[in-house]
């Protein structure tokens, strides 16, 4: 067993052995290392014949045609084409656009500097499950709407939106609809054929594929058109230059393929894993699951001890590679801005552990993290003057605290 | 994040950890912080006759570095006058265990706790 436990998947992955050994291939002088952009000799045509492959395979995990795929640097590259570039090309019909307070930061930034450029961004708050539903997008929709961005698969709490609903909303307004899946192939199925979601940004790295790839589906019928982010050769029909990377898009493109193939199966295991871990710390007095229970990823167990803080919690969980909703360790001294949005308290958000299982797992794995993270519940809930008062009885929303 | 040494220490083996009775004339409390900024801290002295700290103890709730802060006032408000304990500072705290810049917070609530307390006791007699 190899330590500490890797239990954040939801953050990245490991490259799937099989995915290396092909983006291997396509590096040195005896792989395919040519531009794919070259036109005049064998080694580009190489090249551009795996990068086309690859388009095809992460094309065909999402039911979309791949001419619709442009490659990027990750979802954070995509959902900035994604969003300035509707924002920059669209914004003579409107300037209006519609998100949600849970979003991740790379669409969230995103929105603040479109305002910063005169755009008014309505920033939905989900309910307490961390769910947006498809009402409450119509409420917000205005004359000038142009573009809703909505993430699939929430990456601190694994909640699934709700996108062939929602897409019915958006598309009936004649307002685009841009979808963050940086966290959803491979775990939900995604039928771009059937949904009506504009454009959809992915990563490469969430799903067993490299760090620095993604791609951003845009619909081409009914055409979706977007000012280019980054200008040069052209590349990407005009929508992302620079030198397409070979052995990273092949490394995607086999990763996507592989969720494709395995994906059923995986996430019938993973969530197996996962209620195992529930089940090992449930009974535990006052823990609670954060987020949708059923409308949700296999993977993703974002769970609160309540009385007991997140950072010290992970520092009892130094063999367990978990992460915190708590931000203790940045200046701010605020918690998840996520389960804030869901209307949770601040000790709860301060007290939880985002746990993501994911290929690797094995129940032996699951075994030791509930193990281990009994053992250190139980200390510092010793050590936890909160503890004490609750076990008192005294409510802890009569004290009056004095903030610092 | 990279702990101190003497951090690891008084988190894995906290001293003084416990709870002492609230009404008690002789004993002090101090009650800082809060669960919205994920920490509380609860300092209690038993104070002799002769105004010296008997007995210390602590409970906290907050990140290492704010239970390392607790747990080694505690060891060193044991033995010494009440004027002694009130001039213990965040930085001799912050200098002990080799706190970061985002972890001064936590020896100025130490800080606080130790004033807290004191009052507390102060205000009973």
């Amino acid at each position: 067993m190899k330590l500490p436990l890797y239990l954040d998947y939801s953050s990245t992955t490991p490259v799937d052995p099989r995915v290396a050994k092909l983006m291997c291939d396509c590096l040195t002088q005896e792989g395919n290392f040519g531009n794919p952009a070259s036109r005049s000799h064998l080694y580009g045509w190489q090249a551009e014949e795996a990068v086309e492959t690859a388009r095809r395979q992460v094309a065909d995990l999402v039911n979309a045609d791949p001419r619709e795929i442009v490659w990027t640097s990750g979802a954070t590259e995509s959902n900035n084409l994604a969003i300035k570039g509707i924002a920059h090309f669209y914004q003579k019909k409107g300037k209006h656009i519609i998100t949600s307070k849970i979003e991740h930061k790379a669409v969230l930034d995103t929105a603040r500097q479109l305002e910063r450029e005169g755009f008014e961004v309505t920033y939905l708050d989900p309910d307490t499950d961390g769910l947006i539903s498809p009402a409450m997008v119509k409420d917000a929709m205005r004359e000038d709407t142009i573009l809703v961005s909505l993430m699939h698969v929430n990456n601190e709490i694994g909640v699934v939106t709700d996108l062939a609903a929602i897409g019915e909303v958006t598309r009936a307004a004649k307002v685009f609809f841009h979808v963050d899946a940086a966290q959803s192939p491979g775990k939900v199925a995604i039928d771009l054929e059937a949904m009506k979601v504009d454009l959809m940004s992915f990563s490469a790295h969430k799903v067993y594929g490299p760090k620095g790839i993604g791609a951003l589906y845009v619909r081409r019928k009914p055409r979706v058109r977007l000012e280019a982010q980054m200008h040069g050769g052209g590349h990407e029909r005009g929508m992302r230059s620079g030198t397409l990377p070979t052995h990273q898009i092949v490394g995607m493109g086999a990763a996507f393929a592989i969720a494709k193939e395995e994906m059923a199966e995986e996430n019938e295991r993973i969530l197996a894993l996962r209620q195992r871990l529930w089940d090992g710390v449930s009974d535990m007095e006052e823990v609670y699951l954060n987020g949708s229970i059923d409308q949700r990823v296999a993977g993703n167990a974002n769970i609160s001890f309540n009385y007991v803080e997140g950072e010290s919690l992970l520092m009892s969980l130094r063999e367990l590679a978990v992460s915190s909703g708590s931000a203790c360790t940045s200046a701010s001294l605020e918690p998840s801005y996520v389960l804030r949005a869901l209307g949770m308290n601040d000790e709860l958000a301060h007290s939880s552990i985002r746990f993501s299982i994911g290929r690797f797992t094995t129940p032996e794995d699951v075994d030791q993290a509930i193990a281990q993270v009994r053992k250190a519940v139980t200390k510092l809930r010793e050590l936890s003057p909160l503890w004490d008062m609750y076990k008192d009885g005294v409510d802890l929303n009569s004290v009056q605290w004095a903030a610092h | 994040m990279a702990y101190s040494e003497q951090v690891i220490d008084h988190y894995e083996n906290p001293r003084n950890v416990g709870k002492m009775d609230e009404a008690d004339a002789q004993v002090g409390t101090g009650m800082v912080g809060a669960p919205a900024c994920g920490d509380v801290m609860r300092l209690q002295i038993k104070v002799s006759e002769e105004g010296v700290i008997e007995d210390a103890k602590f409970k906290t709730y907050g990140c290492g570095s704010a239970i390392a802060s607790s747990s080694l006032v505690t060891e060193w408000m044991k033995g010494m006058t009440l004027d002694e304990a009130g001039e213990i500072r965040n930085s001799n705290i912050s200098e002990e265990l080799a706190l970061p810049p985002v972890k001064i917070h936590c020896s100025v609530l130490a800080e606080d706790a130790i004033k807290a307390a004191i009052d507390d006791y102060k205000s009973k007699q």
